[in-house]
């Protein structure tokens, strides 16, 4: 191959070629951290909740009118929604995975009220809870009627009994192996908590939130004019109930307001906005990006042609082939393209360096450079094919003219 | 010699129309990201109420857990408990005090076929009003005596005023709110401060509530905090509202109008000795920690912008960068490729200097172009990031394009330009005219 002479011929007018290295080094340095971002966040919102978020809605019903029956009103809401066609079951809580409100706790090891030792999303339901929320209990079993109480009853705020979930568990007993059915911990100095079940999986309210896997389902019903109603339906069936069911408690009582109604894939998509809009902004300006550093090889290939159409035309004439002149641009733009994506590389991690100590965003996976790597050498390359083709049409006559 | 040489450059630039497009639109692209970015930035991380950052003072007094610090590692609460807050303003020892939070009525409007709705309200003192200068339409706030009486007044934003009186001057008139009949004293003229900094805690970008009534009403009707509540130490069982009120939890925002240094000075002492005499009582077991921030340095704080977006901004800078190094490769491309005419014009006397201008204002010329252009697409940018949000309606506050970003981005592509041809410039003038002219 004919690198050393493209190499030493490159050497003679340095800036240009320089300029075009530096740009694909500074592509790359935004490419391979911006993939970094798209793919943490990829992840951040493929996180399953734990519920059945395709099938899930929940409204609020806040009541209005002073001296109002809560209790007796949420036990007719529950009443006639649990047994609506299609209802697989509904609870009445404070707030479900992601919708981005909700209830947290401090938690203790030790009776007492000093540094918390972890921390986890407060659900309260009653017994049909887990159902409703179609968790996945892997260890222990669900609350039994006798277990939920209503707050107004107890002098006791706190339960005695909760549900756990698996990442909760383990974050409360670090050491422990084995079942974690039956351990205790403490909310404070006073309320010991007995763990009776554990769930696989359910999010806090919060999606960005470090513990968000950390919560709890709590069997306590707390009597109060707002009410939330958390509903599962059978597949299918959601849209239709949403409306019918809106109407139904709306029309049941005057006393009330009935709002917030909303499914929990709507929840889903309003927590993940910002995420799913990091995504989309960062694809744009990354092929924007590419297409521009594209552009400019193309110019400046095609001005290259231009000024050496005598040399190519002499060498034509002396006998190089049509492929031989197209192989010399493409062999440059490798050798341009090879220098820039080293630099490229290094530019990318100490890119990432930054950015993961500004920002606390998870370091590159090492693939991404190799892969960023090829991408813009198949890009150098695409770009420079047109102007090499036409290099190679060049007469060879042109040699005899003196311009 | 200016003329000529803005003729010289359309010359130039009509004679590679597809590299000149490429240049203008490379530094267009390039100022459209920034300024996008840039844009939501500015409007993010704005004051609305710049006119009184040295007199208004978010109020921070440290309760905390003795065990566990608020924040890591020495941060105070964001917020007050419902004691420090009525003690603090029952002391009126500033100018102007407002405490307040953020809570919601049921709206009934009259007419017995009319649904009754939900509405975002303020909890707050009359103070409120004149600290922030809120503009008011119709009527005033109440006076500070009603704080004190509870008595069952309000003030309509703007819309709700419509959407309830037509928009008249609805002042004295009745409204229901949860079965409960209030007077209107006032309605306020469009305000939307963003952020709105006068309670970041729970959502610096979002509307103004719509309805305001009396801090001491709210509390002793016990309306809900629709706010965050934190608290470190449980409510004593059984206790019920009164427990709540007299617990160590947080859930207020209360703000103070100081007029000068010495007043500052005034304040943070008696707040200092305040926090000292709680402590006799058993209260604040942490080392002293008050704080009195003004509303940018509140801002800061609470880090109201968020990263996502100075992560975007740092991307869209290294992606004019890119823009930049393409427009200095292809102008020195250009600059080499006429070389010859250069030379021509060394030859025949154009000193380095006129050179120099002649590839300056060629430069700026590509540069108020690509600047120009760079204002569209910063526009179209600004729609792009709108139609991303589109189900967070309060964005299309955050992407509002003032004359100060249309400026600011054409003098970024112009200083763009500019700085990218100084290098091709350079080079031009230094040829030496012999070694081109001698070849044919």
């Amino acid at each position: 191959m004919e690198f050393g002479p493209i190499w030493r011929a490159m050497m003679r007018n340095k800036g240009g070629y320089l300029l075009i290295a530096l740009q694909i080094a500074v592509t790359m340095a935004v490419m391979v951290n911006a993939f970094a971002i798209m793919q943490e966040r990829s992840i951040k919102m493929s996180r399953p909740s734990g519920i059945d978020d395709a099938n899930t809605f929940s409204l609020v019903s806040v009541g209005f009118k002073p001296d109002m029956d809560a209790k007796t009103l949420v036990q007719e809401d529950l009443d006639l929604l649990r047994g609506l066609p299609g209802v697989v079951n509904a609870v009445e809580t404070n707030s479900f995975p992601l919708r981005q409100g909700g209830w947290s706790e401090g938690l203790h090891r030790e009776p007492g009220v000093g540094k918390s030792v972890s921390s986890s999303a407060i659900y309260f339901v009653d017994e049909h809870g887990l159902d409703t929320f179609a968790l996945n209990l892997v260890d222990g079993q669900n609350f039994t009627p006798d277990q939920v109480s209503w707050d107004s009853d107890s002098p006791d705020f706190w339960p005695a009994t909760v549900i756990v979930t698996q990442a909760l568990a383990e974050d409360l007993f670090p050491d422990h192996e084995g079942s974690y059915v039956g351990k205790t911990f403490w909310f404070n100095d006073e309320n010991p908590a007995n763990i009776v079940g554990v769930v696989e999986r359910m999010q806090a309210p919060w999606p960005t939130w470090t513990g968000v896997e950390r919560s709890m389902l709590v069997p306590l019903r707390r009597e109060s004019e707002f009410a939330r109603y958390v509903i599962r339906t059978e597949p299918g069936y959601r849209d239709e109930l949403m409306v019918q069911v809106e109407e139904l408690l709306s029309g049941s009582n005057k006393d009330r307001i009935i709002r917030g109604l909303g499914s929990a894939e709507e929840a889903r998509k309003l927590s993940y906005l910002g995420d799913a809009a990091m995504i989309k902004i960062l694809s744009f300006i990354v092929v924007l990006l590419t297409a521009i550093t594209g552009l400019g090889i193309v110019g400046l290939a095609s001005f290259s042609v231009a000024r050496r159409t005598r040399q190519i035309g002499i060498r034509r004439a002396l006998g190089a082939t049509k492929p031989a002149i197209i192989r010399y641009f493409m062999l440059e733009n490798f050798l341009v393209s090879s220098v820039g994506v080293v630099a490229g590389g290094v530019l990318a991690i100490g890119l990432n360096i930054v950015m993961v100590q500004a920002f606390a965003l998870t370091p590159l996976a090492w693939y991404v450079i190799p892969v960023a790597m090829i991408v813009l050498w198949v890009v150098g390359q695409a770009a420079v094919a047109g102007p090499a083709r036409r290099a190679s049409a060049i007469s060879p006559a042109i040699a005899t003219r003196s311009i | 010699m200016f003329r000529y040489y803005l003729k010289l450059g359309t010359l130039s630039i009509r004679a590679n129309p597809m590299l000149s497009a490429l240049m203008v639109a490379a530094i267009a692209v390039g100022i459209g990201a920034c300024m996008t970015i840039f844009t939501v930035r500015h409007v993010m991380s704005g004051n609305p109420i710049e006119s009184k950052n040295d007199q208004l003072y978010h109020v921070q007094v440290d309760n905390w857990n003795p065990d566990d610090p608020y924040e890591e590692p020495d941060g105070a609460p964001v917020q007050v408990t419902y004691l420090d807050a009525k003690a603090l303003f029952d002391a009126g020892r500033a100018f102007r005090q407002t405490t307040s939070f953020k809570t919601s009525r049921v709206v009934q409007p009259d007419g017995d076929d009319a649904r009754p709705y939900q509405e975002d309200a303020r909890a707050t003192t009359a103070d409120f009003f004149p600290m922030f200068d809120v503009p008011f339409l119709y009527g005033a706030g109440w006076d500070r005596a009603s704080d004190e009486t509870q008595d069952h007044v309000v003030v309509l934003s703007r819309e709700l005023n419509e959407k309830l009186f037509g928009g008249e001057d609805s002042v004295g008139r009745t409204l229901m709110l949860n079965d409960e009949a209030y007077r209107v004293s006032g309605v306020l003229d469009t305000w939307n401060p963003v952020p709105k900094y006068y309670d970041v805690n729970n959502n610096p970008f979002e509307a103004p509530a719509r309805l305001f009534l009396p801090f001491s009403l709210a509390i002793a009707g016990s309306f809900d905090n629709n706010g965050n509540t934190s608290c470190w130490k449980p409510v004593e069982e059984g206790s019920g509202r009164e427990g709540f009120l007299a617990s160590e939890c947080i859930w207020i925002q209360m703000w103070v109008e100081l007029q000068n240094a010495s007043a500052r000075q005034d304040y943070m002492n008696f707040l200092n000795a305040y926090v000292e005499e709680q402590k006799l009582l058993g209260r604040f077991p942490r080392p002293l920690n008050n704080h009195l921030r003004t509303p940018s340095e509140w801002m800061k704080y609470n880090e109201v912008v968020d990263e996502d977006v100075d992560v975007l901004l740092g991307l869209a800078i290294l992606f004019l960068v890119v823009c930049l190094l393409n427009t200095i490769g292809l102008l020195l491309a250009k600059a080499m490729r006429r070389a010859k005419d250069t030379s021509l014009r060394r030859a025949l006397g154009a000193s380095r200097a006129e050179l120099f201008k002649q590839h300056v204002i060629e430069a700026g010329m590509i540069g108020v172009a690509g600047g120009a252009l760079g204002v569209v697409m910063t526009w179209f940018g600004l729609r792009g990031i709108e139609s991303i949000f589109i189900e967070y309606e309060f964005m299309q506050h955050l992407v509002r394009m003032d004359w100060s970003m249309v400026t600011l981005a054409v003098v970024l592509a112009i200083v763009s330009a500019l700085g990218a041809a100084l290098y091709p410039t350079w080079r031009t003038c230094n040829i030496t005219p012999a070694s081109y002219l001698r070849l044919q």
